[in-house]
């Protein structure tokens, strides 16, 4: 069975869709990463899909309820790369993925990531590494 | 008039077929040059019918045709499938109406996307979609 692979990069998870999906891979990426969200704590999801040619109804749905379950466990999902022809469909087919961030690219997507994380989270993990230190 | 000048034929019996079928409309819709953003709208449109083909009537085939008018090209796809039918059909049309878990928008949607939209449903006997995109449509 294809698999999508899922990134650990620091506190977020990276998901770059390089193969056209059909609904079952879809419905396998939206568990496969709830999960390693809830594992691994991330605080942030950045999905790229530059490459993937068209979201329907169907993908559009995966990225809302990426989106909204990822927040429930207290992280942001960012949807980067998407295709100027893609985005035109999304809104005449009437699906304007509301609640999902968006940016233009992966850097720009990172950036933003980076911003929505409050700044005292650093410093809570120095401490726990300091603590390590003195042990 | 509207005038066939090819036709291919597909059967879709499971979600694994829905690529390949999506990859074929795509290169008919290149070979009559049709733009980035037509392409993109026609196979989504193509996407969103194919999958109620799958939920509502385990699967159907589909006729795809490259049709012509005169000076404009198009594509012509034919759903076919053999479920339960569509009792009300304007029900089914209207944004949000849905009788399975998805979203209601396959049937709206997807005639947004296309230049021409036609539907035929015999309660017990199935539906037939047709839908045509044109190159500069």
């Amino acid at each position: 069975m294809e698999k999508i692979p899922i990134l650990k990069m620091g506190p977020f998870l990276l998901v770059t869709i390089q193969v056209d999906l059909y609904d079952r891979l879809a419905l396998n990426l939206e568990s496969d990463l709830i999960r390693m969200v809830n594992k691994v704590g991330s605080r942030g999801v950045l999905i790229d899909i530059s490459a993937v040619n068209i979201v329907d109804s169907f993908m559009g749905r995966i990225l809302g309820n990426i989106a909204s379950m990822s927040r429930i466990l207290d992280a942001q999902t960012v949807v980067v790369g998407m295709q100027p022809a893609v985005a035109i469909t999304l809104v005449e087919l009437g699906l304007p993925l509301h609640g999902v961030l968006t940016a233009l690219n992966v850097e720009k997507g990172m950036a933003l990531l980076q911003s929505l994380i409050p700044p005292e989270e650093d410093g809570e993990e120095e401490n726990t590494a300091n603590d390590t230190f003195v042990i | 008039m509207i005038l066939s000048l090819f036709k291919d034929e597909m059967e879709i019996v499971r979600e694994q077929d829905v690529v390949p079928f999506r990859n074929r409309v795509r290169e008919y819709a290149v070979r009559i040059k049709m733009g980035l953003v037509n392409q993109t709208k026609l196979i989504t449109a193509a996407s969103e019918l194919v999958r109620n083909m799958l939920n509502y009537a385990k699967g159907g085939r589909i006729r795809i045709e490259v049709v012509t008018r005169g000076r404009d090209d198009g594509i012509r796809l034919t759903f076919a499938d053999k479920g339960p039918g569509i009792p009300n059909i304007d029900l089914a049309m209207k944004d949000g109406y849905t009788t399975g878990k998805g979203l209601g928008l396959g049937l709206p949607g997807a005639k947004r996307l296309v230049n021409e939209f036609n539907i035929q449903s015999e309660a017990g006997k199935g539906t037939t979609v047709t839908i045509i995109k044109w190159t500069n449509g």
